[in-house]
């Protein structure tokens, strides 16, 4: 749980990291103007550095896993032990014998109705306070001190007051994400111009057009560093939880392949699970970046 | 014949940690309709209190702001305010900065055509219509500020209130909004409230001169009538003897009777 304690701290550390979603998007409408020969040296040029870091990592891991009596595989015996796991990744043999891709999709579907209840809830919560200095006083503190219960430890309460597997592991992907929503989005709003609400007392906006009007779009940078730091959250938390609960989820199969001592497989599930998780965060990076566009420009 | 807009006898004081401290008193003043009136003063004199009051976004102490003899409670639309800083929403273009207002305000009583119209015109009147699909990040401070007066206009305000509009304007672009402004106001006859702390600005474009005392318990100290024809134009009055008295009048009530003192307390 220490990585999670640590990607938790970054939500206090830095609560309005506002910026990396737009630097992304704009440099991506720059480089579409440029001719070919640049786009194919912009390419190489991110592509080669961590494709050349990544074969001396494989050598240095082979090198290093070859003796007899080494206690992980190295790399070539993943590649020839779980082969069928690399090269056919939506394989279905039965209930429990399917492809990677689909485990890691059924671990997302969760992550999907958690992390959007949670947004949803999150930023509902977070608005009001924002926008609420009772409710920021009455609230602030002990969302403060829940907010750092680590995301299992909530896995007990949960299954005891669920009795299923699947919606408290739901849960806990929820209670993990919930928070960097609130929080950033209470910073959001909090920090929405004075001149902003002046025009909507003007235009006699009622609360519910304030909202949707001007104080969504007004927090929408925030809103989504929050989205984002959430979304790695539940990602780091489901694996866990599916550990404990079982079920046809990536995190069980990793349980699984390591009670069953298949430690090729958990190497390439945890390559499925790095790359989905990064492909995630890319994601909500991206449709903040497109949802905020110009909003952070004066 | 009541006036269109009366200060009856406001007093704003701000409470702030146990202190109170008086910002405004005693503030008397009739505004017709189609007037255009500047209030000017040294920085700190409340000016801006003043126009927040007539917008409705703060509350008086004591004493009332009437418009049409109905008591000013709470802003809206009736009295569109142009901000300093122009306050467009960057994340709607510069046609749906306008229309956020045009819907609110003529949502029920105009259809979707006619209020497309209605905001096409408004654009023109500011001759920001080549901008309409523009963000407020891509045009210019001077386009920003014309597209607030635009948004301001738009929603058919019974005083337009202007806070410092060409205070972050270049000398050149502030020349150009003030035609504009002239022009706007000739055209439409609409009552208009402007803050400036500029006195060529303040003679040129009112009809009434009201200067503001200093500080903490400012007041109206003088009213001073600019009796100069429409249309006015800027070269013709440089040399202007009405012009040049009341830019006169202005400067020695500003600058003789009532000089700024940094840290006056």
């Amino acid at each position: 749980m220490s990585i999670q304690a640590i990607e938790d701290s970054k939500v206090k550390a830095f609560p309005k990291p506002a910026k990396p979603a737009e630097v992304i998007a704009f440099t991506a409408k720059v480089r579409r103007r440029f001719d070919p020969a640049a786009i194919a040296g912009k390419l190489a040029s991110t592509l080669v550095p961590p494709a050349v870091v990544i074969a001396v990592m494989l050598v240095i891991w082979q090198i290093a896993c070859s003796s007899p009596n080494a206690s992980l595989p190295p790399p070539s015996q993943v590649w020839n032990e779980a082969y069928d796991l690399i090269a056919h990744p939506f394989f279905d043999y039965g209930p429990q014998d399917i492809g990677l891709a689909w485990r890691v999709l059924i671990s997302l579907q969760r992550v999907a109705i958690g992390f959007g209840l949670a947004a949803i809830v999150g930023v509902a919560l977070g608005a009001l306070v924002g926008q609420s200095i009772w409710a920021m006083r009455g609230l602030d503190p002990v969302f403060q001190i829940l907010r750092t219960v680590p995301p299992l430890a909530w896995l007990p309460l949960s299954l005891a007051a669920f009795r299923d597997s699947s919606p408290s592991a739901i849960f806990v992907i929820f209670i993990t994400s919930i928070w960097p929503v609130i929080i950033n989005t209470a910073v959001g709003v909090r920090n929405i111009p004075e001149d902003y609400r002046n025009v909507s007392r003007i235009l006699r906006l009622n609360q519910l057009e304030f909202f949707v009007k001007i104080m969504v779009p007004a927090a929408a940078p925030y809103i989504f560093t929050g989205l984002r730091i959430g979304i790695g959250l539940s990602w780091l938390a489901i694996v866990a939880a599916e550990m404990l609960t079982g079920g046809v989820g990536i995190g069980f199969f990793i349980w699984d392949a390591w009670n069953s001592s298949r430690l090729p497989d958990i190497i390439v599930a945890l390559a499925y699970i790095g790359v989905t998780g990064f492909c995630l965060d890319r994601l909500v990076a991206a449709v903040g970046a497109f949802v905020t566009r110009g909003t952070t420009a004066k | 014949m009541t006036a269109y807009l009366k200060l009856d006898h406001i007093d704003k004081s701000f409470a702030r940690g146990g202190q109170v401290s008086e910002v405004l008193k005693d503030i008397r003043l009739t505004i017709d309709k189609g007037e255009f009136v500047s209030i000017i003063g040294h920085s700190g004199c409340g000016k801006s209190t003043l126009l927040n009051l007539i917008a409705g976004l703060t509350r008086v102490s004591a004493g009332a702001v009437l418009l049409e003899d109905k008591e000013v409670d709470s802003p809206g639309p009736e009295r569109a305010v142009v901000f300093q800083n122009h306050s467009l929403l960057p994340w709607l273009t510069v046609y749906e900065n306008i229309n956020l207002a045009v819907l609110k305000v003529f949502g029920s009583t105009r259809s979707r055509a006619e209020r497309h119209d209605w905001i096409m015109r408004n654009l023109d009147l500011v001759q920001m219509a080549h901008a309409r699909d523009k963000r407020p990040a891509e045009i210019s401070g001077g386009m920003k500020q014309r597209v607030g007066i635009a948004r301001a206009l738009a929603m058919e305000p019974k005083i337009l209130l202007l806070d410092e509009p060409f205070g972050a304007l270049d000398a050149l672009t502030r020349a150009h909004l003030q035609d504009a402004v002239m022009d706007i106001h000739s055209r439409l006859g609409s009552t208009t409230i402007m803050i400036t702390h500029d006195v060529d600005e303040a003679v040129l474009l009112s009809d009434r001169i009201v200067m503001m005392t200093n500080g903490p318990a400012a007041t109206i100290g003088e009213v001073l009538a600019v009796p100069l024809a429409r249309p006015r134009r800027r070269i013709e009055l440089s040399s202007d003897r009405t012009f040049l008295r009341c830019r006169e009048a202005v400067l020695k009530f500003l600058y003789e009777r009532h000089r700024f003192v940094e840290a006056a307390e």
